[in-house]
């Protein structure tokens, strides 16, 4: 079997205007590998769902991508202040994101759970005062 | 199927950045919203967004969901980093002094979309 694509990524502190620039660059190498428009559409979703939440709660962090034939593997690691309630933040509609973040659009409550919808799995391991580390995996259908 | 570029003359939309995606068809229907995250979960690709959200983080959404055109509306002023972004991504961007909700029923007018 052909090897993983590896991609590596640092999401910078406060910056909300790089914010997405991530994503959209594994977009454009999941489009040139070919890969399913939905699959491609998923996979940026989550992801700058995740670096959003870097950006806005965990002073930025690394994204690693792996790109195989079969599924496309995310992980986003912060060492932020960390979940206290995975299931309240799990919820839609819960956000802690502060007003000016919320004037740009952000803070609906809605980016875990978008993170959880549009993908076929996803794990949240979080330590307050140590970190967050969300693992997701979207299939690629053959 | 009109183009989005059909649509923006039609409705008297001030093109504000175009480029080749002014020659793409609207697949997807027109939507509204203007929390980021609500529209990434729910805008449909290739569709027209119809929103009061001006700012860099608008044009990654656009980016991401794959949607035909953003028309920013309600007169909301545009800046020049986010004419700059929209025309580095590709992204076309639409203006009007309309209302979001007019400019959404016209839209779906001209595009077929009235459900």
């Amino acid at each position: 079997m052909a090897e993983p694509v590896k991609l590596r990524y640092t999401v910078p502190p406060d910056d909300f205007t790089r914010a997405g620039e991530a994503s959209s660059a594994v977009k454009k190498t999941l489009k040139k590998l070919g890969i399913h428009p939905d699959v491609v559409r998923r996979v940026a979703i989550a992801m700058y769902e995740g670096e959003i939440n870097m950006v806005i709660h965990a002073q930025g962090g690394e994204i690693t991508v792996e790109i195989h034939p079969d599924r496309v593997e995310m992980v986003l690691a912060d060492r932020g202040p960390g979940i206290k309630d995975i299931n309240l933040a799990m919820q839609a509609g819960y956000s802690t994101a502060p007003e000016e973040v919320r004037n740009l659009g952000f803070g609906a409550g809605m980016g875990l759970p978008n993170m959880k919808k549009y993908t076929d799995e996803m794990r949240l391991e979080s330590t307050p005062g140590v970190g967050t580390t969300v693992s997701m995996t979207v299939r690629n259908p053959a | 199927m009109k183009t989005v570029e059909e649509m923006a003359r039609e409705l008297g939309l001030t093109v504000i950045e175009g480029g080749d995606g002014l020659s793409r068809e609207i697949s997807g229907g027109v939507y509204c919203c203007d929390l980021l995250s609500i529209v990434m979960g729910r805008a449909p690709a290739g569709g027209v967004w119809v929103t009061v959200m001006a700012n860099l983080n608008a044009i990654a959404v656009a980016v991401l969901c794959d949607l035909s055109c953003v028309v920013i509306a309600e007169g909301m002023a545009i800046d020049e980093a986010t004419r700059q972004k929209a025309r580095e991504q590709e992204v076309v961007l639409l203006f009007s002094e309309r209302p979001v909700y007019d400019t959404a029923v016209a839209i779906g007018k001209v595009t077929g979309d009235e459900t």
